[in-house]
């Protein structure tokens, strides 16, 4: 039997649960030497901001165990190559385009959602509210619910109603499920959990922070617990949320645990640095597990940890 | 999925070698090898698949060979677990390696007299690079140069390609004591050189690129920069360099270079985000740009 691999995301509905996180695949161009970027379920691309920027200095990435430090600084060319360039050829290639945006107050934010909107083709805005390491300063919205609720409130106001808002959260909070919930009050349709973790390396020759910002993101299977851990509390605090997990993402087997913790999609981030074509892999691998536990669809596994001892797949509100 | 994009493959190790201080692996690797121009790098998975080392090590391609279809050959110096395991490896091992990654030297349509300045482990690009330009009927001339004398590589086949082979060390325990760049002037007057290719670390190519525009003769450099993904877009790789239009750009080492013209490269700004670079803080657009992330960086002409 074959599992259907379609998935929803407050109203939009992908062919499958996979996608590209944002800042791991640009927008899609470098990895479409390695795979047909029409299979995966979206492509989530680097934060779009309205200026183009320079990101932070050099170094900007260290190995960590299991992880990589990164402080990037945002880098990109803004919107408007982002709208002339890159969303056309996304889109040229069969790709679904979700644009992260990234900016300096709610202002520029909702600035960038009514561009973003007034294009065709972006059929999601994911709120990055909680970048740790651009340059000047972090975006520290996502550390309080106040600020990140006027972030989202901004964005979901200018835009287009058919177009969904997620807001990319990051776990090291003070209170993750109060700010998912201040989200989602703001009338954020989903959220995505979780964003890089702050951490920092000292490189013991120089004896000086080992990447340039000092303090960076914490990326890759290091961080997948946290990743489990933040989508489970989350799911059970609220669960009609849809929501997007991302995390330290390697193998099938790590998709198919965000699922059961409850995703209802999944971001693979940091492994596409060292393995190119992650993503269809991992889509290989999750389907052949779906189909090896008998699912009928995606659906059947999300928030399966959730379920009382003995409950069977299959299980859930709704079948 | 493209012709002549790079390629992820698990490939046989054929043979590891220790050189001096380095080592050098051959892998058989036809679809690399086929795609390979000089001055393209690959990078290789380390610790295998459960490894908690997540970062792919890139090195530059030293030498191919069509033996089995295909083989590369890759050197590298032992400076951590990384590639102390690489170093651990043995015939008929699988490694998983992605490439030919990067632009590569653009050559001289004219056979010019063309001089090779290689520092350390630098000078791997530049013995494949002298072959393709002595197929061009180009004179090549060599400035090969390291710390010490086990850090000087291939020596004999730099004499065996070259019209002259300059060596440098800095503790004088090969050839000339002092660093490539002591030498390199002498070098160029003595072979009339047209064109300079370089590839070592980041004050070298300074130093070099200074006395090249010193001689008005164009220079070609290798840069070395620490890189994630070695594919472009993870954006940890980027230098300062100046595109066509005047503008600086923080571009990517990996796929915008490693292989820049010499005078575009803000070497005294590496390692910062100059004042003036597209999409510096208080940065603001000049009249007619396009953002473009590369705009006319590489340029393919090499003299």
């Amino acid at each position: 039997m074959t599992t259907d691999m379609r998935t929803r995301l407050a109203g939009l509905e992908l062919p499958n649960p996979v996608m590209a996180a944002a800042g791991c695949a640009g927008t899609g161009r470098e990895l479409a030497q390695f795979f047909d970027i029409a299979r995966i379920g979206a492509v989530v691309t680097k934060s779009v901001m309205l200026e183009p920027r320079a990101g932070r200095p050099a170094p900007r990435v260290a190995e960590a165990p299991s992880g990589m430090l990164s402080a990037i600084g945002l880098q990109g060319p803004g919107i408007e190559v982002f709208l002339q360039r890159d969303l056309p050829w996304l889109l040229s290639r069969g790709g679904r385009a979700v644009a992260s945006v990234a900016g300096a107050g709610a202002g520029e934010y909702a600035e960038l959602a009514r561009r973003l909107s007034a294009a065709e083709g972006v059929e999601m805005i994911e709120v990055n509210l909680s970048c740790p390491n651009p340059a000047g300063g972090g975006l520290d919205f996502a550390d309080d619910p106040a600020e990140a609720a006027r972030v989202v409130h901004a964005v979901r106001s200018h835009t287009r109603s058919d177009i969904p808002v997620f807001a990319k959260l990051a776990a090291d909070v003070p209170d993750l499920v109060a700010l998912a919930r201040a989200c989602v009050d703001a009338r954020a349709d989903g959220l995505s959990l979780i964003n890089s973790v702050r951490a920092m390396a000292v490189d013991p020759r120089t004896l000086r922070p080992a990447v340039a910002g000092g303090v960076g993101g914490l990326s890759g299977p290091a961080i997948r617990p946290i990743a489990v851990a933040s989508v489970y509390r989350v799911h059970a605090a609220l669960p009609e949320v849809p929501l997007i997990g991302m995390g330290g993402v390697r193998t099938g087997v790590d998709a198919l645990e965000l699922l059961a913790a409850g995703a209802s999609a999944v971001g693979v981030g940091t492994v596409t640095f060292s393995d190119p074509s992650a993503c269809v892999r991992i889509l290989r691998e999750l389907e052949e597990l779906l189909e090896e536990r008998g699912a009928d669809r995606v659906a059947d596994v999300v928030g399966a940890a959730h379920r009382p001892v003995g409950a069977p797949i299959g299980a859930v509100l709704g079948r | 999925m493209s012709d002549n994009g790079p390629v992820q493959t698990r490939s046989p190790v054929l043979t590891v070698r220790r050189v001096d201080a380095y080592y050098a692996i051959t892998v058989v690797a036809p679809q690399i090898a086929e795609r390979f121009r000089s001055g393209q790098f690959l990078s290789v998975a380390v610790g295998g698949e459960q490894s908690s080392m997540l970062l792919r090590r890139p090195f530059a391609i030293h030498d191919v060979k069509p033996d089995y279809g295909g083989t590369v050959e890759f050197l590298f110096a032992v400076r951590g677990p990384g590639t102390a395991w690489l170093a651990e490896r043995r015939q008929r091992d699988l490694l998983d390696v992605v490439g030919p990654l990067g632009r590569p030297f653009p050559l001289p349509r004219d056979p010019v007299n063309c001089m090779l300045a290689g520092g350390g482990s630098g000078a791997a690009p530049l013995f494949p690079l002298a072959h393709a330009l002595r197929r061009r009927g180009c004179r090549v001339d060599f400035v090969l140069g390291a710390a010490s004398a086990d850090r000087v590589f291939s020596a004999i086949s730099a004499r065996r390609i070259a019209e002259t082979t300059t060596f440098t060390t800095d503790d004088g325990s090969f050839g000339v004591r002092g660093r490539v760049t002591d030498a390199l002037e002498r070098a160029m007057d003595d072979a009339r050189s047209d064109v300079v290719y370089a590839c070592g670390p980041m004050p070298m190519l300074r130093t070099v690129a200074a006395v090249a525009a010193r001689q008005g003769v164009p220079v070609q450099v290798a840069v070395e920069e620490t890189m994630a993904c070695g594919t472009g877009i993870c954006m940890s790789c980027v230098i300062p360099v100046v595109g066509e239009d005047g503008i600086t750009r923080m571009v990517r080492a990996c796929v915008d270079g490693p292989v820049f013209r010499g005078e575009r490269v803000r070497f005294d700004d590496v390692g910062t985000i100059p004042f003036d670079a597209l999409g510096a803080p208080g940065w603001k657009a000049r009249g007619e740009d396009s953002a473009d992330s590369a705009g006319g960086v590489a340029d393919r002409e090499a003299g």
